[in-house]
């Protein structure tokens, strides 16, 4: 085959400016330490390929070699809509993640699940109703798939930038979406997702964090797993007295019984276990006032006071289980913190009886 | 028995015992290690609350020196320390006890106002000192003055009475704190 003097020029016509544009950002994304690890599991260009690229120059040179190795192999839209869900596999906790829980009518009947035709299901109702949308697929374990959706209008060709990504797990009701901007998609989401996974029902759980695989261990009750059984072959005792189990025998502990009771109390509560991981909770109290003093303005006030409150955190639920412990609050803790992980929930709505 | 007095038990034999009361167990247990590596020629031993009144049944040394810590972070720990004050009694404020403020350095955390613990010391007359627990430098030089404490207090210092101390550690620098 006769190569072209200016045959880049030539051969970078074939490829869509935009696409093109969408392959050169989605690739700068990705930082240079995981570069390989992402492209070796995007599949796309071939270790030979890669091997004609000089992964040590600067990196908007490398995303240049990149691009112009896609554009000959000719990449193509869902190709890269396939990069940028593997990207955000990488990146998981970049993104907020509601839950959304599915549900069928009571006593119908459950065919086997299957995974081609729930896709298929799921591009045909969103082209149906809006012609402008790139609809991409990855599956991966535990039966799951993840699908990323860029949206359009009618008129306009899909946002690659602002796309919607969705974590289903086919043996399950649940479904993880990365929260976005654009509200007004969501019951199209819905829709789709619930007819072509069969299902009747779709409803936003309050449950929301960056981190996906929490989400899920709370959801699926994984997270009561204890895979350490080295713990138990220690006494209570020593453990509980918490840092120094070679403690001096010249510092004494007065408040031992109590200290053990707080041990106990948290350990049944919170389990040896490591705890999902949620950055916050939320409390939205519509209460009326009580007062012990049955004065003041505000016990005389009819209507419900509100208020918010937000507790927040690296890590809410790890805070929570130290705080009794460390002798900032008392054990056992409000059943409003303690029942995050059981009930699924950090969105709270309280109100008078 | 839920008042600790002074000179209710015999004294061991060249042993002196310091109680630390706060809610802050880690801080408590990191300032008795710190203690404990003091150089001493008394024997130390170090007994470590969360609040007062202690245990009644458990066979304890007497208590030479109480220091009540608090955490300026945590209202909490103020109220705790305010609560297990009633559960002294009166003579041990001869000298014997003394407030321990921590967490000045971060303002930002502080829920506790400085005064709020000068004025506590104040009303019970005793000593009040701030060291930030949690720096380890500051912590050692804490322990070395509390151990120099202890033993004036447990009466291994010839000529020198925690009493005497009191008066010596008295701040003359508010004046007008004695209107309080």
């Amino acid at each position: 085959m006769r190569r072209d003097p200016a045959g880049d020029v030539g051969r970078s016509q074939e490829m869509d400016e935009t696409v093109a544009e969408f392959f050169r950002r989605t690739i700068l994304k990705i930082p240079i330490t995981e570069m390989m690890t992402v492209l070796k599991a995007w599949d796309f260009l071939s270790e030979n390929h890669l091997q004609t690229v000089n992964f040590r120059q600067r990196k908007e040179s490398l995303v240049q070699d990149l691009v112009l190795l896609c554009e000959e192999k000719r990449a193509s839209l869902n190709d890269a809509a396939l990069l940028d869900i593997i990207y955000t596999q990488f990146h998981r906790h970049q993104k907020v993640w509601d839950v959304f829980q599915m549900s069928r009518r009571p006593g119908e009947d459950i065919d086997l699940f299957d995974m081609e035709q729930f896709k298929s299901s799921f591009k045909k109702i969103l082209q149906r109703a809006l012609k402008n949308v790139t609809v991409s697929f990855r599956d991966t374990e535990e039966n799951a798939v993840w699908i990323r959706i860029a949206w359009g209008t009618q008129y306009r060709k899909p946002n690659q930038y602002k796309p919607v990504y969705v974590v289903y797990y086919s043996q399950t009701p649940y479904a993880f979406v990365a929260s976005s901007l654009l509200k007004s998609n969501l019951p199209l989401l819905g829709q789709a997702l619930t007819v072509a996974s069969k299902h009747h029902q779709i409803v936003k759980m309050d449950l929301r964090s960056r981190y996906l695989d929490s989400l899920k261990a709370i959801v699926f009750k994984q997270y009561n797993q204890n895979f350490e059984t080295h713990n138990s072959t220690t006494p209570l005792q020593e453990r509980s007295l918490g840092l120094d189990i070679n403690m001096d025998s010249r510092i004494i502990h007065e408040n031992r019984v109590e200290k053990e009771r707080i041990q106990r109390v948290t350990q049944e509560i919170f389990g040896d276990y490591p705890q999902p991981r949620l950055e916050f909770a939320q409390y939205k109290l519509e209460t009326k006032f009580k007062s012990d003093l049955n004065r003041g303005i505000l016990a005389e006030r009819e209507e419900p006071l509100r208020c918010l409150v937000k507790f927040s955190s690296p890590h809410l639920l790890e805070a929570l289980k130290s705080l009794a412990p460390a002798g900032i609050a008392d054990a056992p803790l409000s059943p409003l913190l303690t029942c995050i992980p059981n009930k699924g929930m950090n969105y709270f709505k309280i109100r008078d009886k | 028995m839920s008042v600790l007095r002074p000179l209710d038990k015999l004294p061991g034999l060249n042993t002196a015992t310091i109680l630390l009361v706060g809610t802050d167990d880690v801080l408590l247990q990191q300032l008795a290690g710190s203690m404990l590596k003091e150089d001493c020629a008394s024997e130390l031993k170090v007994h470590l609350a969360k609040s007062l009144p202690l245990p009644s049944n458990v066979n304890r040394p007497r208590i030479d020196l109480i220091v009540f810590v608090v955490n300026l972070h945590s209202q909490h720990s103020l109220r705790n320390v305010e609560e297990s004050l009633h559960h002294v009694d009166a003579s041990f404020f001869l000298g014997k006890v003394s407030f321990l403020a921590t967490g000045a350095g971060q303002e930002s955390h502080c829920s506790v106002h400085r005064n709020t613990v000068v004025k506590l010391a104040h009303t019970y007359r005793s000593p009040l000192l701030f060291c930030d627990l949690e720096v380890e430098g500051f912590r050692t030089t804490m322990a070395q003055r509390l151990v120099r404490m202890l033993q004036i207090c447990a009466g291994h210092v010839p000529g020198v009475s925690a009493l005497n101390l009191l008066s010596l550690l008295r701040s003359t620098e508010n004046p007008s704190l004695e209107d309080l």
